[in-house]
């Protein structure tokens, strides 16, 4: 893993260019789906066919091996790396090549063909201009869509003007390009063998899609005799007419562009001639199109990949960047910190975890937080959080469970065993919790003395720097179990969840939703219940998780079966129940708590929908608010009720738009994340200091959200339901 | 509901690609007026599927040689289809090296017959799936220009052409 120390220094350097680039891109994206009178149909389109091909792919790579050989090509499966390289070398060697040019691919840099290539003493050039500047600058990408995403213009020219010594120093973008168009352009004349990636193949065809932007693989292909397409296996899918949705999805997903400047529909040989560019003689249409063909298609671990039912949704990627641009800490660190060997972003785990192998996921594993703001931006709707979860999950099994325990009784369920002590203690915080209540005010007292700060950040890791929650000696569940209802005859009846965090810690916030609740109508219980398991999924602890979801659907099951809604404050637990569980529980009990479940703000806005009345809430009259969703409530569409209810009671909101506050639960206490996290904050808290929202109070629905605004500002947060109680 | 030309020219606009439309006996006067010299190109009878096209009255030079393309600032081409949402080209691959005429350029011409714009991608990419398995065939969907933001800022012409203009042949009435 990264330390702080390395975090840091990529911040430092590389940060500014990362952030700026990532979140253009980030912008971009939603702004052009949003032109997309289908968004949603074309991503599930994309979906399944990405899922059928996957399904098929054995026989759809007979089809293509058969297809592309038909139209005078060669199609090689290579097993692994080694293997390709092997054929590559073959056929460069074979066309006596002494220059190779390539367009961008990422399959190729899994392989490190260029190295393969060079120690065979051919010249290797990529045509890309990112990648050019890499090769220049003996760097590695930090972005799988723009390579060079992390360098500032001012760094290349610095670069440029280093290495090549211009008669003028290059300064601006535009000189830069036109240097690198006419350097590379002479280089790209004088190759015989031309690599490309391939976005797409069809197996109907033959051909392949490729989507670029700067015209590099359409010269790269028509300049050179000899074709090698570099490609995983997972690429292919059946027909011409389902490259309809990725053709509309990828560039707007990846860079915000409705769609690149060019999309190559290549099926190879293609006719172009192949001329002599020193040629002053023969008109363009005297030259044979002799063209050989060579496509590369690379397994290397892809095929187990699709054996494996949690690391096979990683094969429909199609590699656009959304999740990497819509990641917060992504934004902050790049892909030199949040990637593997090759690839990077929150899909990188499945990648580099089937390829390379789970030490390598290891490395930047824990940068997912599972905020899931990239679930909706994958045009092919893939999981991520899942994968990282799982990847997790198996790299804590990997490792071999400590003779002793420091702390006693933090993980319940041994097949969790192997969890590091850090995780374990953030997985079972519910442990933690009772215990800060049970002795509190005393357990708040000696947990901030700095002989326990220093303990903890020495043996669990929890940044010093970082408040801790202070717990409450009475709970919720307490209080609530020492009153009576305060309504005779009910709307509507719920049992109220009381989250660890609302139950422990924020009690206040809980307090005033039984309030609103009853003002409303609705008859609220709020009995004991287990923690969700959002704790321990975070960690990586799928089978602590699942415990959890098991005993807290024992525990609402009785009230859900008498009639009650499930109403939950805390959105990272509202999350659970209605999307995570599905992965934790059989079909019936997740659909039972899934259907039953509200956001506490989704249940205020359906009875005010539904003749409830505004009028028993407590209102205003135009005051001022700032509102601060939460990430997993705003990917379950959940951001507008919270905002709507506020408005009806009189408010006036202005929401923060930034996909993440940056704590993620435990993520931002760690001490090696601290610094992130605060990085990743300091872009809502910008938001929040913005004329005419610097005075604004400031409203947020989620636990850590509040704790890291609370860090971030002077002023307190609180949670919107408290606005509401009167 | 727009008609697909006008979408289509929006779209062009959009991109910063230049639109001007002709009768098709008036084309070498509309192509005369697109084009940068040195300019040269394709017989366009070859591409957009009209023989008259010679381009004969024009400053271009028909079916040149390498070194002349690399010395032309602009690339005389047909276009196979428009597609009207996206104002996007589709750029076929002739034997007479249609691809290296409106790629190896600054300025890249494009002659579309005005029946050939389709409405949307959809349609489009339909229509290749079904050239594609009657005849094989490759296409280039070309948006605008060649574009990269590698540099740190937005540029037009990387690699590709930095300007696009579409001369839009009317159909007659």
């Amino acid at each position: 893993m990264a330390t702080a120390d390395e975090l840091r220094e990529l911040m430092r350097t590389e940060g500014a260019a990362v952030a700026e680039n990532t979140q253009g891109f980030n912008t971009g994206r939603y702004d052009s789906v949003a032109d997309l009178e289908d968004y949603e149909a074309l991503k599930r389109a994309a979906r399944s066919i990405k899922e059928d091909a996957i399904e098929e792919l054995p026989d759809l790579l007979d089809q293509l091996t058969e297809t592309v050989e038909a139209n005078g090509g060669t199609v090689y499966i290579a097993d692994d790396a080694a293997d390709a390289n092997d054929y590559i070398r073959g056929v460069v060697d074979e066309r006596a090549a002494d220059r190779v040019v390539k367009s961008k691919s990422m399959t190729s840099e899994e392989i490190e063909v260029n190295d393969a290539l060079e120690a065979d003493g051919v010249d290797v050039v990529e045509t890309d201009l990112g990648e050019w500047v890499l090769q220049v600058a003996d760097e590695a990408p930090s972005h799988i869509v723009a390579p060079a995403i992390h360098k500032s213009r001012e760094s290349i020219a610095e670069l440029f003007n280093k290495q090549f010594d211009p008669d003028e120093p290059l300064e601006t973008a535009e000189e830069l390009t036109r240097f690198a168009r006419k350097k590379l352009g002479e280089q790209i004349i004088d190759a015989e063998v031309g690599i490309t990636g391939a976005n797409f193949v069809t197996a109907d065809t033959g051909t392949m899609a490729l989507v670029t932007s700067e015209g590099n693989a359409r010269k790269t292909v028509a300049a050179t005799d000899t074709h090698v397409a570099v490609a995983g296996v997972e690429k292919v899918i059946p027909t011409v007419g389902a490259l309809h949705p990725f053709i509309e999805l990828i560039g707007r997903s990846g860079t915000g562009q409705d769609i690149t400047s060019y999309v190559s529909l290549l099926t190879p040989p293609v006719d172009t001639p192949v001329v002599d560019f020193t040629d002053d003689e023969t008109p363009l249409s005297e030259f044979e199109s002799d063209r050989d063909f060579h496509l590369v298609l690379i397994d290397n671990g892809r095929l187990e990949m699709r054996d494996d039912e949690h690391l096979r949704e990683t094969l429909y990627c199609i590699r656009c960047s959304a999740c990497s641009n819509s990641c917060a800490n992504f934004q902050s660190v790049g892909g030199h910190a949040f990637g593997g060997e090759t690839y990077s972003g929150g899909i990188a785990t499945g990648w580099e975890a089937g390829i390379e192998g789970l030490d390598v996921a290891e490395e930047f594993n824990d940068l997912c937080t599972g905020c899931t703001r990239c679930v909706n931006a994958c045009p092919v709707g893939i999981d991520i959080p899942w994968i990282n979860t799982v990847v997790r999950d198996r790299i804590n099994r990997d490792k071999d469970a400590p003779g002793e325990w420091l702390v006693d009784g933090l993980t319940p369920d041994e097949a969790d065993d192997g969890a590091p002590l850090q995780k374990r203690f953030f997985g079972n915080f519910e442990t933690v919790a009772k215990l800060g209540s049970a002795t509190a005010p005393v357990s708040n007292w000696l947990a901030d003395t700095t002989v326990a700060r220093q303990a903890m950040d020495r043996i669990l890791g929890i940044d010093p720097r970082r408040d801790l929650p202070t717990f409450e000696r009475e709970t919720l569940v307490d209080w609530a179990a020492a009153r009576d209802s305060k309504v005779t005859d009910p709307e509507r009846r719920a049992v109220l969840y009381p989250d660890l965090y609302t139950n422990h810690v924020q009690v206040e916030r809980g307090k005033a939703a039984v309030k609103v609740l009853e003002s409303l109508g609705v008859d609220v219980v709020v009995p004991p219940a287990p923690s969700s398991g959002r704790a321990p999924l975070s960690q990586g602890m799928v089978a602590t998780a699942t415990d959890h979801a098991e005993r807290v659907t024992e525990t609402l099951e009785p009230h859900i079966e008498d009639g009650r809604d499930v109403v939950v404050i805390e959105p990272s637990d509202h999350a659970m129940f209605t999307r995570e569980y599905e992965r934790l529980l059989d079909e019936s009990a997740f659909t039972d708590i899934a259907e039953n479940s509200y956001e506490v703000f989704e249940y205020v806005f359906g009875l005010l929908d539904n003749g409830g009345s505004v009028d028993s809430l407590s209102t205003v009259t135009g005051a001022e608010i700032a509102y601060h969703s939460h990430c997993q409530q705003r990917t379950l569409g959940l951001e507008a009720h919270t905002v709507a209810v506020l408005e009806e009671c009189g408010y006036d909101v202005v929401t923060s738009d930034v996909e993440c506050c940056g704590m993620a639960g435990s993520f931002g206490y760690k001490s090696d994340y601290y610094e992130l996290s605060m990085d990743v904050g300091d872009r809502l808290r910008t938001q929040l200091r913005d004329d005419g929202v610097q005075d604004r109070p400031v409203v947020a629905s989620g636990t850590s959200c509040l704790e890291q605004i609370d860090a971030l500002l002077e002023r307190q947060p609180r949670h919107p339901i408290e606005l509401l109680a009167t | 509901m727009k008609s697909k030309r006008a979408s289509f020219e929006g779209a062009l606009e959009a991109l910063g690609v230049t639109v001007s439309s002709t009768a098709e006996s008036d084309l070498e006067a509309a192509v005369t007026e697109a084009v940068t010299e040195p300019a040269v190109g394709i017989a366009l009878g070859e591409t957009a599927g009209d023989e008259a096209f010679s381009l004969t009255e024009t400053p271009v030079t028909v079916d040149p040689t390498p070194v002349a393309l690399r010395e032309a600032t602009t690339g005389v081409t047909g276009a196979e289809l428009g597609i009207g949402d996206y104002g996007s080209l589709v750029l076929s691959m002739t034997e007479e090296a249609s691809e290296l005429l409106s790629l190896f350029v600054e300025r890249h011409v494009a002659i579309l017959h005005e029946e050939d714009i389709q409405p949307d991608m959809d349609a489009a990419v339909a229509e290749l799936d079904e050239r594609f398995n009657e005849t094989g065939g490759s296409a280039i969907i070309a948006t605008g220009p060649s574009a990269t933001a590698d540099m740190g800022a937005l540029v037009n012409g990387a690699h590709g052409a930095r300007e696009v203009h579409v001369i839009i042949v009317e159909e007659e009435a």
